[in-house]
């Protein structure tokens, strides 16, 4: 008999995020994904000026501050046709190759590796034999055997003090859980590396972005850096060399550690290729422009029918049409007033009309994206099987590597086609990273040579028309397209949405009843103990799930015996 | 003593960001010594990893939820902290409560946390604090100074945000 499991909330990701399954004879037969997802911004920037727009978009998300200010300085640039010099170009790109890989590195080891790593297991790992086996899978020199004696002695004496809570909720000896203890301790040694070097990338935003957490150096037309190789108070070679420090340093571990440790934990989980497919058809955008006018990417991008990458499409840049025309959201199974039809952003509403949760009917504070009325998946696979369409060298090379590690940990060859899966996820965004940190490092060499020729230009100012322009700007951020849509009138906001990676994947059934990114992926998961069902959070986790609620209250209503009221 | 006064919350969340908003509130009117460093943290998590490590004293100031009246403004210290951020679920899972454990992790805590919080009285979209809590923003600052040593009035300190002007 089928057995109905509520999720809610979903742990270790950011806002909120319920997940409904059905579960018969130990699999999953049906799904729902209902989200709180952050739908106020037009509220916010109604009148406004468009050269603002960012400095309060960036507030939507504690997590993607970053790439919520990119796509919108990106959208009103857009809407004025304005040129983007290229110093600010290759200065953004970076900022946005740091911020990925930072981001990916800590969805994998703090976020989710712990739903496939054991940590009371790694307890019992010999750590000479667990750093012999990370020996084997790289030269990287924190692989001692006494650095790993080391970090297990630490978690030994955490888990003895009762602090184990510290490592989230994870679920110790569940049967699912198949690592030996070796690679168990392995990945917990790099999970403590992990915390030290995701560091950089936020030091490398902070560098470039003037401040941190919140980049304060973006301008519509430009960047607010003004490149002086002298000055103490500008963007100094100094400053500039230490960024390279970073993205080297950087670069090391990513290369390393994590790119290595997820062919090995993957190859060891090699039946989880077999799950968490879903919705096939893919769709990534190109990223990291090259020129002033957007028309030329280091990284590219398409479209991707039925997961067949023999058909991709590609997406030549931001103003050909092919994104902008395609995409319409659907609220009829989410909580919105209005008939039903999706709408295109442009014409978006966001009128709210709650109902309770209704299997059949609305469920969601989600929309349902479509693109040219097909629900797709975005996010790091998608980017990385469409810049593998695309002959991208990097990607290629890169996702050569990390097959190869599988099939010598594994002892077969994964085909292409494993990707299109729960740890398939996980792989590709360790690709992914590990061509950002190329990526950084070559925009860093752009920017520099850039200088040398004289070029010191950042910004254009923008001028704003009488009348009615529309625009929007994409950005292939950590989880995938994300886009902002602004129409302005006489120089002030008339209407602006965004429509975030996490619409596209977690949005709930369309106006077709077709099942999202998040559900489709679920059907056929194993669950071996309904009580606690580590599988369909595996699948989650692996779309690396952020649902901006936005909220970051501080709940002090517990057992507070000394809370002074004044 | 190396100390960080943090703000968090949302400023689109009105009363949310009541934090923030004390922030740039103590910015504009004191001079901070060089010892003392104001982060506007906004609802960032992890990102903060760095900016929390090694700290003498981490000073909070958020809007808390404590059940009370709209307002009311509370300073919780020492060891009920970690009560405050384990024993909630806060809708932000990787909050400051999964920040402050992970540098438990790398023996890099602030030796001492202290929040200052604020109940708020309306969470709904829009820039401005309520009347409730605007009006309360002195009182929060006093509190967060007598917490900070050496930090002066600026002379020609100007009182902003007004409660008028954060009401507007």
């Amino acid at each position: 008999m089928a057995m109905r499991i509520t999720i809610d909330p979903i742990t270790r990701i950011e806002g909120h995020l319920r997940i409904d399954c059905e579960v018969d004879g130990g699999k999953v037969v049906n799904s729902w994904s209902s989200g709180q997802m952050w739908r106020g911004i037009e509220v916010i920037l109604k009148d406004r000026d468009p050269r603002d727009a960012w400095i309060f978009a960036q507030r939507i998300c504690g997590v993607c501050t970053t790439v919520h200010a990119i796509v919108s300085v990106r959208a009103v640039e857009n809407a004025l046709k304005l040129k983007v010099p290229l110093n600010a170009q290759y200065i953004r790109n970076m900022i946005i190759a740091a911020h990925g890989i930072h981001d990916h590195i800590v969805h994998f080891y703090q976020l989710s590796a712990l739903d496939w790593v054991d940590i009371v297991s790694a307890l019992k790992a010999d750590p000479k034999a667990a750093a012999a086996i990370a020996q084997s899978l790289s030269d990287w020199p924190l692989n001692s055997a006494d650095e790993f004696a080391k970090v297990q002695k630490k978690v030994q004496a955490f888990v003895d003090s009762g602090q184990l809570g510290i490592f989230g909720s994870g679920y110790w000896g569940h049967p699912a859980m198949k690592l030996p203890p070796e690679v168990n301790l392995l990945a917990i040694v790099h999970y403590m590396q992990a915390l030290d070097y995701q560091r950089r990338a936020n030091q490398i935003v902070g560098i470039l972005g003037s401040k941190t957490p919140h980049i304060q150096n973006l301008a519509v037309g430009g960047v607010a850096n003004p490149i002086n190789p002298e000055s103490q108070s500008t963007l100094t070679l100094e400053r500039l060399y230490k960024v390279k420090t970073l993205l080297d340093e950087l670069g090391g571990f990513v290369q390393q550690v994590y790119l290595p440790d997820v062919a090995a934990i993957g190859a060891l989980y090699a039946d989880w290729t077999a799950y968490g497919a879903g919705v096939t058809t893919m769709m990534a955008v190109p990223e990291m422009p090259l020129d002033t006018r957007n028309t030329q990417f280091a990284l590219p991008g398409g479209f991707i029918p039925a997961g067949d990458v023999g058909r991709f499409q590609a997406m030549a840049n931001f103003s050909d049409g092919f994104f902008e025309k395609g995409v319409k959201e659907s609220a009829k199974h989410a909580w919105y007033e209005g008939s039903g039809e999706p709408l295109h952003p442009y014409d978006g509403e966001t009128e709210p009309k709650f109902t309770g949760f209704e299997d059949d009917a609305k469920y969601s504070w989600v929309k349902a994206p479509t693109f040219n009325g097909e629900r797709v998946q975005v996010g790091p696979l998608a980017n990385v099987l469409a810049m593998y369409a695309a002959g991208h060298e990097p990607t290629k090379r890169n996702l050569g590597r990390l097959l190869s590690i599988a099939a010598k940990v594994g002892g077969n060859e994964l085909p292409l086609s494993a990707l299109q899966s729960t740890i398939g996820r996980h792989a590709a965004r360790a690709v992914r990273c590990a061509v950002l940190t190329e990526t950084l490092a070559a925009q860093w060499d752009l920017l520099m040579q850039n200088i040398a020729k004289g070029d010191y230009a950042t910004f254009n100012a923008p001028s704003f028309p009488k009348g009615e322009i529309r625009g929007f700007g994409c950005h292939e951020a950590p989880r995938g397209v994300l886009s902002h849509w602004t129409v302005i009138k006489n120089g002030k906001i008339a209407n602006y949405q965004a429509v975030v990676p996490s619409t596209w994947n977690a949005g709930p059934r369309d106006e077709n009843d077709a099942l999202g990114p998040y559900e489709a992926s679920l059907i056929g998961n194993p669950v071996a103990d309904p009580e606690r069902p580590l599988e369909v959070i595996r699948t989650v986790h692996s779309f690396d799930p952020c649902l901006a609620c936005a909220i970051h209250m501080i709940d002090g209503s517990g057992e507070i015996a000394r809370i002074k009221v004044l | 003593m190396n100390v960080l006064v943090l703000g968090v919350g949302n400023i689109l969340l009105s009363d949310e960001g009541a934090g923030v908003r004390v922030i740039e509130a103590l910015q504009e009117r004191y001079d901070v010594p060089e010892t003392v460093a104001v982060v506007d943290g906004g609802t960032c998590g992890m990102d903060l990893l760095d900016t929390l490590a090694d700290r003498d004293h981490l000073i909070v100031v958020d809007a808390v939820h404590t059940g009370s009246p709209p307002g009311t403004v509370v300073r919780i210290d020492g060891r009920d902290i970690p009560a405050v951020f384990r024993t909630n679920a806060t809708p932000h899972q990787l909050g400051l409560q999964e920040v402050l454990a992970k540098l438990i992790l790398l023996e890099r805590a602030p030796a001492r946390v202290t929040v200052i919080g604020v109940q708020p009285a309306c969470l709904d979209l829009g820039l401005a604090l309520s009347e409730a809590v605007a009006r309360r923003i002195d009182d929060i600052l006093r509190l967060l100074i007598a917490e900070l040593p050496g930090i002066v009035l600026r002379p020609d300190g100007r009182v902003w945000p007004t409660a008028a002007e954060l009401i507007a």
